[in-house]
């Protein structure tokens, strides 16, 4: 039975916990007395029979009649699917996603449903790589569909194969994938890695233009969205989202939305020592924390990335529902939250996070200064439901190298964002007036996004919004280890050691600050009373 | 100067070759003497005469379906086959066969359990090359426990060739036609302890080049054991070393693994064989094709059959060429260029 999450105290007899340091990690003391280590709840068993849990979900869905009996000879089937950015680290081969279609595609075939389409359902990433659509669908569905031109990713910029589906209350317009608009069916394959993740988030933004999605993604909405991994009414940014849903429901296609959860098992046996608590840690797991930092320390940045990059997360399939779209969505958040939630009693004048050596936005990429404010302020701030851990006006310490460094593939606009927009203001509203608007018109990085494997030109302004909240929560930032100017230019204060930065702290919170730490990973959302 | 006859270099030599037939001589009496208490041991150091008049109680049989191969399964045997494996099996198989694998993310879950099921391996066959292919190509944690079933009646004939494909192969000879209790109670009992099977359904290599129909077998033992089968397609094998070729021929292969198949309660063995004919037939029309057009075609019966087409003459033979140049066997190894020599 796995144990469920758990608060440390922690006290002088507590040993170092663990941070990561981007491609690294290290073991710090915190205070003690005034300090506590919010620790994941171990990794929930994965179902038994995967296939079996997909097949009745599909013959057995929520608010829908069962598949078979939706899919019909002539009939124009869409299937879309969570592009790269899931889950993270990526999963050990078959992934979810290509479990999920076989079966859809099984029950097409008995159908005799000719006319399929598979879209990656990228929004304003960047395109996949045929390998990465390899691993999320598998060699026989790739081989299958790809040579047939049946395999589509996602161009928010192809205005002819766009469609305006309709407009909310608000003004906000819902345009999206044409192929899927015109669908008598479109079947949405999701991996529900966070609380965020999934519902209505994931046509409406996965398959929809840059228009449709500057209604939510913007500097004020993200200020707004004040529990991005909580309550949704919580969430501005899901308040629009839902808005477009129901559009979406009145005047688009028929949706079959399947989401499954995962649990949190991340890292393969020769990692454990990451997943456990540090004072269970038993020899082998020492040796091993030695051998990897050490070993680490002595390799090249592009080495350690390729290493951790390599990694195939053993997680699997802890539930799947499949029907409608709101049922489904809440089916899957309680199977979320059972993985992820962890009661915490109030919250404190600092918070302390390390920063791995991935986020969302980087997968097989660089980890690059814009995404380092991004995962800090945009993601782990945020998983949290009801309260920040941390309260309005504390301080917030990162741990991460912050390297000057961009990968020019995926990254392109995202050099020019901080070479030219961040010296300019690190206010993502004054940013979204001034400078926005430039980089999404922009014909090069259009380019780039449409044919090559690049993030939308706009994208670095969104990976900024992301973490408005948390930017405008905290009184200040700190990142431990990071190099110091690249800190300043994105507006915080670097510190080189952990003590460092609580003295740096106590200007702000005083000298005898109370401290939280979030324990990543594995993931956990702090349900903060 | 010649030697004359009765000269002293004559007689010398003929001296010297009578003392050396009396040596030859005294050699092959000490021989004989040697030989002769052996063979005037007889009884109990030789085989005892029969009485006349007597019927003889039927002799013990030891080979075909009753050879022994216990031993081969012991932990010597194991490393030796282990070794073998690793080694020479697997550099002759990628010399000979050139293996493309798909399908093993088919078996993740299988292999994720903390203790590796036992299954049962249900290939097509078409010739000697499919057990050293399918044993380098199974993974590592099927492989250390996998047991061939072998025709007893082929390979379990002569002790020596019985010896060899039981420590090498891991062999365990099974009948062809029908599967005794005693065959059935050997193979459940290695299920049980944990032993994996390669059972070739379709009873023997193919006489030519198309596949046969399926014998119940593998759907027999896995209903009975209750354990899954994988179907595998094997293709290419029948043009490297198929039935009735003299030598191998090096060439290209593609083995496609398909998902565990599970006897469903109350199934009977001939429906279970029958679906699983279809996986190993449908995976057949996947390497040919594409995952999607032979799910399709599944869907609808109308996967090419793995027997070929019914004609009786020599269409059959004609279709056979058509249907191999689809497949591994139609990208052949670019065969060395020999130059006529022009003196």
């Amino acid at each position: 039975m796995p144990r469920p999450g758990y608060v440390l105290e922690v006290d002088r007899s507590t040993p170092p916990t663990l941070f990561w340091r981007g491609e690294n990690f290290s073991l710090e003391k915190l205070p003690a007395g005034r300090s506590r280590v919010i620790y994941p709840p171990e990794p929930l068993p994965a179902l038994a029979d995967i296939d079996g849990a997909i097949r009745h979900a599909l013959l057995n869905p929520l608010g829908q009649d069962p598949l078979p009996t939706q899919l019909f000879a002539g009939m124009k089937l869409t299937i879309a699917f969570d592009d790269v950015s899931l889950p993270l680290p990526k999963m050990r081969r078959p992934d979810i996603r290509q479990r999920v279609i076989e079966a859809v595609l099984d029950l097409a075939a008995q159908a005799g449903v000719d006319d399929v389409v598979l879209i990656a359902a990228l929004g304003l990433h960047r395109r996949m790589h045929e390998y990465e659509l390899r691993h999320a669908l598998g060699d026989r569905v790739y081989d299958a569909f790809h040579p047939r031109g049946l395999l589509w990713q996602h161009d928010a910029e192809d205005h002819e194969n766009l469609t305006v589906i309709g407009t909310t209350d608000h003004g906000e317009v819902l345009e999206i994938n044409k192929r899927a608009a015109d669908s008598d069916l479109v079947v949405y394959v999701n991996i529900n890695s966070v609380s965020m993740d999934g519902g209505w988030k994931s046509i409406t933004t996965g398959l929809a233009s840059y228009r449709c999605l500057s209604h939510h993604h913007n500097g004020e909405t993200l200020q707004n969205t004040r529990s991005l991994m909580g309550h949704r009414q919580h969430s501005a940014l899901h308040t629009s989202i839902w808005r477009l849903g129901k559009v979406l429901r009145d005047h688009g296609p028929k949706v079959f939305q399947i989401e499954t959860s995962l649990n949190t098992d991340m890292f393969p046996d020769a990692y454990s020592f990451i997943n456990k608590r540090e004072w269970e840690w038993t020899a082998k797991d020492r040796a091993t924390y030695l051998g990897v930092t050490k070993g680490l320390s002595l390799l090249p940045v592009k080495a350690r990335r390729k290493m951790f990059f390599d990694i195939h997360s053993p997680h699997q399939m802890t539930g799947v529902n499949a029907g409608d779209t709101e049922l489904v969505h809440e089916r899957t958040l309680e199977k979320v939250y059972a993985q992820q939630l962890v009661p915490v009693e109030g919250q404190t004048d600092i918070l302390t996070l390390g920063i791995p050596f991935v986020c969302p936005y980087n997968p097989d990429g660089v980890m690059n200064p814009i995404l380092v404010m991004c995962m800090g302020l945009g993601y782990l701030f945020n998983m949290y439901r009801n309260k920040p851990l941390v309260r309005e006006g504390g301080v917030i310490i990162m741990t991460h190298p912050t390297y000057r460094d961009f990968n020019p593939v995926h990254h392109p606009s995202y050099i020019d964002f901080f070479e030219q927009v961040l010296p300019d203001t690190t206010d993502p509203v004054v940013m979204g007036q001034k400078w926005e608007k430039q980089f999404a018109e922009d014909e090069w990085y259009r380019h780039l996004y449409r044919t090559g494997n690049a993030y939308h030109g706009v994208h670095p302004f969104y990976a900024w919004y992301w973490g408005a909240h948390g930017q405008q929560h905290a009184g200040k930032v700190i990142i431990v280890g990071g190099d110091a100017a690249t800190v300043r230019r994105l507006g915080f204060t670097p510190a080189s050691t952990l003590d460092d930065a609580f003295e740096i702290a106590s200007d702000v919170v005083g000298r005898q600050p109370t401290i939280s730490h979030l324990h990543v990973p594995s993931l956990l959302v702090a349900d903060v009373q | 100067m010649s030697d004359r006859p009765g000269s002293k270099t004559a007689s010398m030599t003929v001296a010297q070759l009578r003392r050396a037939a009396k040596v030859g001589d005294a050699a092959s009496a000490a021989l004989q003497a040697g030989l002769k208490p052996v063979r005037s041991l007889g009884f109990p150091y030789r085989r005892p005469s029969r009485p006349k008049g007597v019927v003889m109680p039927p002799e013990e049989n030891t080979l075909g379906a009753d050879f022994e191969t216990e031993w081969a399964r012991k932990a010597p045997a194991k490393a030796a086959r282990a070794l073998f494996n690793a080694g020479p099996l697997k550099m002759f198989v990628r010399w000979m066969a050139n293996p493309e694998v798909v399908g093993l993310d088919r078996l993740a879950d299988l292999l994720d359990r903390d203790e590796t099921p036992a299954v049962i391996f249900a290939p097509n066959h078409h010739s000697h090359v499919d057990t050293p292919l399918v044993i380098s190509v199974v993974p590592g944690e099927f492989r250390r426990t996998l047991v061939i079933a072998a025709a007893a009646d082929y390979f379990f004939d002569k002790r020596v060739k019985g010896t060899m494909a039981a420590l090498f192969l891991n062999a365990f000879p099974i009948e062809r036609e029908v599967t005794t209790r005693k065959s059935s109670d050997q193979l459940r009992r290695l299920i049980d302890l944990g032993w994996s099977l390669v059972i070739y359904p379709e009873g023997g290599r193919s006489p030519d080049g198309w596949g046969q129909d399926f014998k119940g077998g593998a759907a027999y033992l896995a209903a009975r054991c209750d354990v899954p089968v994988v179907p595998v397609f094997i293709d290419g094998t029948g043009t490297i070393f198929g039935k009735g070729m003299k030598r191998p021929k090096p060439g290209s292969t593609k083995v496609v693994f398909g998902a565990p198949l599970y006897p469903v309660e109350g199934e009977n063995t001939r429906r279970f064989n029958a679906r699983i004919e279809a996986a190993v037939t449908a995976l057949g029309d996947e390497a040919l094709t594409d995952f999607w057009t032979a799910r399709q075609r599944a869907a609808q019966g109308a996967n090419p059959k793995l027997t070929g087409p019914e004609h009786t003459s020599w269409r059959r033979q004609w279709a056979l060429a058509e249907h191999r140049t689809l497949g591994k066997a139609g990208q052949r190894r670019r065969q060395k260029r020999r130059w006529p020599d022009l003196g």
